[in-house]
């Protein structure tokens, strides 16, 4: 069987989440990836929590491990005018070249996209940076996180009442993958039939405008600044999370027409609720949705909420149990889908890694355990620039391989 | 970059997305939808909020860079045609409940007899079968289900879904990148398959390092409300301005540091500086180390100096003054910010309406500044264009076609 991407040689740059989750798609179906790592400006994830057993160290961080199954990590101390070199001679191997520094760094070390091509006419070269390059912030620091504050996602999460909460994490790293890795797949599609190269120059603050479209285009049209909803909805009731039986237990409950919630109705045993003109048309529900949620909420609450759930689709009703980190993992679904794979690392041992979230009928993923920091350099030397023994040993003694 | 595939788009508004990702990567994405306007159509917001199909501004986003063509799909007439779209394109994509598609004769299988070498997408809420496959999913309980929902929103109030729906366009932006990978195998072997997409887990790996957590630590995360955990306390990260939130956080750390010494500065230049932001040594102070004591010291100079500025007026400070200090945009502040602008961001297109208007809006442009950019169409626009021009029906077979409202 053919591997999507056999073939495909990677030299990645990038660090923390956006970039190494872009590149964990690469490495899966089957590209040879090499991160270009050092231990005197050690990735971010690799300190990050989780660790195995609760102790630091940069082999045991769970975090990366997930972004960056099955890559190859070479050690390469940036700061030495011979590690560049060796880093320019590699950026002619690649097909693809992907960083996410601020803009700027490549360039710095000659590993620019004009330098590259120079020697490598065809690559294509993959720049991730936050807000984009050219432009007064395209060098303004920030980490991730920050994105959804300037998409407008924080402004449109939480309560109208009190200050926006923001959507868990550094949410848009986790989403933009899937564009660069349509843009960086689609590069490689030209390439192949043409030769021609390119660079991508992408920005994370445009990327995750898809993500918040309606809204904007609901002020840019019509002038109007939608604002946060707890778990409101424009037009549908009842809409909510609902409390269930045991410590913060929720199920989601959301009725899209008058026939799902005259079902519900009927499965609460109060049938009469369906022709209360109080909540007859999803009109006099969105009037009276602070009534209709209480209404409801008393019949959850002493309720199991899988229970509810299995009950509410039965009858044809969306339900959703909010699910904790521990439920994912108990998920009957995401363990028919084979969600959470488990592999064995060099130094955590067998643990947990995300499947990918689409299947291929024909080129299925292939899923292998994060590197150590510098696990590969000697076979990226040995293998890939056909260095001699007694050579290395010099870089090795010189510190260009920490 | 894609200009020679041809995809043929049968989603309704829930894998919409998809096909615009494509577009803007240069494909040439033919939407078919029946006669009376796709089903995308009847999605909000609407211009003046009045919801005719040619109004609906969810459409206008998500059929940029799509052609249309009317198609009753339901209809037995309909059969020869698709058929001649089906093997002219490279790709097919749908966002039907699994099974349905299969009763319209339009299945991988069938699909796959007629073009073997394309590439079908099905995108759903949880894929193709497993126990949950049939189950119903909206935006909010798709979130739920997800693990994003318990992870967002206030400590004391019930977890929340982000106002304007995610779950779906995730679950499309990731059929594109399978799409193209599968692309990359047929570009190398020839063979179509089937891309199989659960927006579940789209989502479900999108929870930051929460579920690694419980993998190692068997340690469920909380929802934090504005704050965030960082080493063993909690920091707020967004914080009331004069004119609505500013993002800020001093998390310790280098870069951290700085920015917390050029804040303090630029308080005392105010004559509003405070002993403890002006004497703490925050160069000195790692990464996630901060003291409660600390914290509690230097919150309240900060949120009185936040709320004496707007937050147009921090955010600029913060640039010229390198300070880790972030607007909270709402949509609005989103078409003035100086970066998108000086980007050449958005793009003018017709407003999206029935009526003739000369007027323009500015909408979204393309992911990627290299990307294309056309208006979304009109109902069946391209009809002529692709049925006479591109498939050489003849005037009568269309005229009858019509008649009969195929399409």
């Amino acid at each position: 069987m053919t591997a999507a991407l056999e073939g495909i040689k990677v030299l990645d740059f990038c660090w923390v989440a956006i970039g190494p989750m872009t590149t964990r798609y690469l490495s899966d179906f089957g590209a040879t990836v090499i991160r270009v790592e050092s231990i005197h400006r050690v990735d971010t994830l690799r300190t990050a929590t989780p660790h195995k057993d609760g102790i630091p160290g940069i082999n045991r961080s769970g975090y990366f491990a997930n972004y960056n199954g099955g890559k190859r990590s070479m050690a390469l101390n940036m700061s030495q005018p011979k590690a560049r070199d060796l880093a320019k001679e590699l950026a002619k191997w690649a097909d693809v070249v992907t960083e996410n520094f601020t803009p700027g760094i490549m360039e710095r070390w000659g590993l620019g996209y004009d330098d590259i091509r120079q020697s490598n006419p065809g690559v294509v070269m993959f720049s991730a940076s936050m807000q984009g390059r050219g432009g007064p912030y395209s060098n303004h620091p920030g980490f991730g996180p920050v994105l959804t504050a300037l998409s407008s996602h924080t402004h449109l999460t939480g309560w109208p009442d009190r200050t926006p909460t923001s959507p868990y994490g550094a949410y848009t790293d986790f989403l933009l993958p899937h564009l660069t890795v349509a843009a960086i797949t689609a590069a490689l599609d030209r390439r192949q039939r043409t030769g021609e190269g390119c660079h991508i120059d992408f920005s994370q603050l445009e990327g995750s405008l898809y993500f918040v479209a309606p809204p904007l285009m609901d002020y840019a049209v019509n002038g109007r600044i939608q604002t946060r909803q707890g778990n409101r909805h424009p037009v549908y009731a009842p809409h909510n999370a609902y409390p269930c039986a045991g410590d913060d237990r929720w199920c989601a409950i959301a009725c899209t027409t008058d026939d799902e919630w005259q079902s519900l109705g009927r499965l609460m045993g109060q049938p009469s609720l369906a022709s209360d003109p109080r909540f007859s048309t999803a009109e006099a529900r969105k009037q009276n949705e602070e009534a209709l949620d209480e209404i409801i909420g008393r019949w959850t609450e002493p309720q199991d909420a899988f229970e509810l759930m299995h009950r509410c689709q039965k009858a044809g009703v969306p339900a959703g149990v909010v699910e904790t980190c521990e439920d994912l993992f108990n998920d009957e679904q995401l363990a028919h889908r084979g969600h959470y794979v488990y592999l064995d690392h060099k130094e955590i041992g067998r643990h947990a890694y995300d499947a990918n979230c689409f299947t291929l009928s024909e080129s299925p993923p292939i899923y292998k355990p994060a590197p150590l920091l510098g696990e590969h350099t000697d076979w990226v030397l040995r293998e890939i620039l056909g260095i001699p023994e007694g050579e290395m040993e010099d870089l090795r003694q010189s510190g260009v391989l920490s | 970059m894609l200009a020679p595939y041809r995809v043929l788009d049968l989603t309704d508004g829930r894998g919409a997305l998809c096909g615009r990702v494509l577009g803007d990567l240069g494909a040439d994405v033919i939407k078919v939808e029946p006669p009376w306007g796709d089903d995308a159509r009847r999605i909000g917001p609407f211009y003046k909020d009045d919801p005719h199909p040619e109004n609906s501004l969810f459409w206008a986003f998500n059929a940029a860079n799509k052609r249309s063509v009317t198609l009753d799909v339901d209809a037995e007439d309909s059969r020869p045609l698709l058929t001649r779209l089906i093997k002219s394109s490279h790709f097919l994509i749908e966002s039907f409940r699994p099974g349905h598609i299969e009763t319209l004769g339009l299945g991988y299988g069938a699909v796959k007899e007629i073009n073997p070498s394309i590439i079908y997408v099905s995108i759903t809420p949880f894929g193709q079968d497993g126990p949950y496959a049939s189950y119903k999913a909206t935006d909010l309980t798709g979130m739920a289900l997800s693990g994003m929902m318990y992870l967002t929103g206030d400590a004391d109030r019930p977890p929340v879904r982000i106002s304007t729906p995610q779950f779906w366009a995730i679950g499309s932006a990731s059929a594109a990148a399978g799409a193209l990978i599968a692309n990359h195998h047929r570009l190398l072997t020839g063979k179509g398959q089937l891309v199989d997409v659960s927006c579940q887990q789209a989502v479900a790996r999108s929870l930051s390092h929460a579920p690694m957590i419980w993998d190692m630590s068997r340690m469920n995360m909380q929802r934090q409300g504005p704050f965030r955990p960082v080493g063993k306390i909690n920091l707020r990260i967004n914080w009331e301005c004069a004119d609505g939130y500013v993002n800020f956080i001093q998390p310790g750390g280098h870069t951290g540091g700085r920015s917390m010494s050029n804040l303090s500065d630029w308080m005392d230049e105010e004559g509003v500086g405070h002993a403890v932001l002006r004497e703490t040594d925050w160069g000195e102070i790692g990464f996630g180390q901060l003291s409660p004591e600390l914290v509690e010291a230097m919150t309240p100079p900060l949120e009185q100096f936040f709320m004496s500025k707007t937050k147009a007026h921090l955010a600029e400070q913060a640039l010229e003054r390198r300070i880790l200090l972030f607007p909270v945009h709402d949509p609005k502040d989103v078409f003035s910010y100086p970066q998108l602008l000086a980007r050449d961001y958005f793009r003018e297109a017709e407003l999206p309406s029935y009526t003739e208007v000369s007027e323009t809006m500015k909408t979204l442009g393309p992911f990627i500044s290299t990307g294309s950019f056309r208006r979304a169409p009109r109902i069946g626009e391209h009809n002529r264009e692709i049925y006479q021009d591109e498939l050489g029906m003849s005037d009568e077979e269309i005229t009858r076609l019509q008649r009969e409202k195929t399409i």
